[in-house]
């Protein structure tokens, strides 16, 4: 924990640009120990589950859940909608590497010709535009349901964010790490406060998940939204939860947290969509 | 008579071709109208009752029931209700929730006592579960906790 | 679009055949508010489903808004062989129906 608050304390002591006194090497090595040492039964791939993975009750509940999940319907819903040609004839699969299929891995990346982070999601609205249909709202409906099908097919698969030698990523990378440890909201807390820190520990009766692992099952099936809904429906929630807020879907903010934040998963296997509480 | 309160009900068209392709049917399984009554009782005995004729159960150890003990969302609580009696129902009465019925089943006769769903629980409750055999009214009831989640409800 | 309202998986275990079920309905309880109107969102919800096999009802739920959001079944019945279908059909209080065959494997 010292670790990563000097860390934290030496990047935010510098001004922008934010230069990196550790590599995202080194931190993905820091923040992983962390985590292995405070749940030290819980092997890598587990953190994929969540709170599952340190609480046997609620497992048992999501077992349960798990036997038919309700984001079957979603995955169905966006395999049918990802394979409907456009108005112009055609389809998702020629905007995707592998016709679309197992590549949610691919996402999100530091996209040099942009000069920005792009998501899945932020991939899938821009096919249809480059072909003539309007984008679809970003955090939950027809767009989770067509996330929700490629993140199935990339079941499996292990999470390798890359981070290519580019300042501009560098930036990206830092600014989302940034935004993770940063204070924010009437209750004044950051992420790490709750998934770091008080990973394990209960608020009121909700056990605090830990953050490594975090991006690996979205988008995200929550029996609170009786629905699916993205990563960046989450982080807006989260932030309202503080009272912060929220940035929008898709916003710097939100792309740069989902490529930190993701990075920080590398290693564990991709298994969205996922089903919580 | 079957038709008309079939025709009553709000089941549409689409239904009466799968009654008449049915056949006839066992005894038991007369279709009979959804038990408004029993699901609109406010106390537990009020709803089996209307539902099964009486109240009167008598405790068993051989229906389990498989459900949290603190339910991690109240919208969706995994229940399972399983037992070896030859059961003709097994009913769910959630006794805090607002109407406390909260589904009921007719099993076949080739169909084993065991039954498995989400409900909604609106606050801590006993689950109660009812199981019809040999007619008599059987039950066993568990008591499920549900709690206001930390992060903003 | 036609979306698959109800989703069947059926396996035979020995001389029992277990079924489950996951339906796509909102069952609204009718008591939540529409929070922009104010206004009460009706009540919505499955009031039956009937589960058949050979033509036999082997199941029949009634169910109230206290089932949960795109609900969940799983029952269990004798006398089915491999490749029998079992049906599943449910009718809600607005009248709309849906009904799903699937082969027991």
């Amino acid at each position: 924990m010292k670790k990563l608050l000097l860390i934290t304390a030496a990047v935010s002591a510098l001004g922008a640009p934010l230069v990196s006194q550790a590599s995202p090497e080194d931190d993905l090595k820091a923040f992983r120990g962390y985590f292995m040492e405070r749940f030290p039964n819980v092997p890598l791939e587990e953190f994929a589950n969540g709170v599952y993975a340190i609480d046997p009750a609620s497992r048992e509940q999501w077992e349960a859940i798990e036997e038919f999940p309700p984001y079957e319907i979603a995955i169905e819903e966006g395999e049918e909608l990802f394979n409907t040609p456009f108005k112009n004839g055609k389809t998702y699969a020629s905007c995707f590497r592998n016709g679309g299929i197992g590549v949610k891995g691919d996402y999100p990346y530091y996209d040099t010709e942009k000069g920005r982070v792009e998501t899945l999601e932020s991939a899938i609205n821009e096919c249809r535009t480059k072909n003539g249909e309007k984008p679809l709202k970003w955090k939950k409906g027809k767009l989770a349901s067509i996330s929700a099908y490629m993140a199935f097919t990339t079941r499996g698969q292990t999470i390798d964010i890359k981070i290519p030698h580019d300042q501009r990523a560098l930036d990206a990378y830092e600014h989302g790490k940034h935004f993770y440890y940063a204070r924010r909201g009437q209750l004044n807390m950051s992420c790490a406060h709750c998934h770091v820190d008080n990973s394990g520990n209960k608020i009121r009766a909700d056990i605090l998940s830990p953050a490594l692992g975090h991006l690996s099952h979205f988008p995200v099936y929550r029996s609170k939204w009786g629905g699916l809904g993205t990563v960046h429906r989450r982080f807006g929630g989260c932030n309202k939860q503080v009272r912060a807020l929220p940035f929008k879907a898709q916003s710097k903010q939100y792309r740069d947290l989902e490529y930190f934040l993701t990075y920080m998963s590398n290693g564990i296997p991709w298994n969205g969509p996922g089903a919580r509480k | 008579m079957k038709r008309r309160t079939f025709l009553k009900g709000t089941v549409a068209g689409g239904m009466l071709g799968v009654a008449a392709s049915a056949g006839l049917l066992a005894p038991r399984m007369v279709l009979a109208a959804w038990p408004e009554k029993a699901f609109k009782a406010k106390t537990v005995d009020d709803a089996l009752n209307a539902l099964l004729g009486t109240s009167d159960l008598s405790e068993s150890g051989d229906i389990k029931i498989k459900a949290p003990d603190i339910a991690e969302n109240g919208a969706v609580v995994p229940i399972t209700v399983s037992t070896d009696m030859k059961a003709d129902s097994i009913s769910v009465v959630i006794a805090k929730n607002p109407s406390p019925l909260a589904c009921s089943f007719d099993l076949g006769s080739n169909t084993l006592g065991f039954v498995s769903t989400r409900v909604k629980m609106g606050k801590t409750s006993d689950l109660i579960a009812v199981v019809k055999s040999g007619g008599k009214l059987h039950s066993a009831k568990k008591t499920v906790k549900v709690t206001i989640g930390g992060c903003g409800g | 679009m036609a979306k698959k309202k109800i989703r069947i998986r059926a396996k035979l275990k020995g001389d029992v055949a277990e079924v489950k079920a996951l339906m796509s309905h909102p069952m609204e309880t009718g008591l939540r508010k529409n929070k922009k109107t104010g206004k009460k969102i009706p009540a919505h919800f499955i009031k039956e489903v009937i589960c058949e096999h050979k033509g036999n009802k082997v199941l029949v739920a009634n169910w109230s808004v206290a089932v949960s959001k795109n609900p969940y079944l799983s029952f269990k019945f004798k006398g089915a062989a491999k490749g029998d279908m079992v049906k599943i059909s449910w009718s809600d209080n607005k009248g709309s129906t849906a009904s799903a065959e699937a082969k027991i494997g």
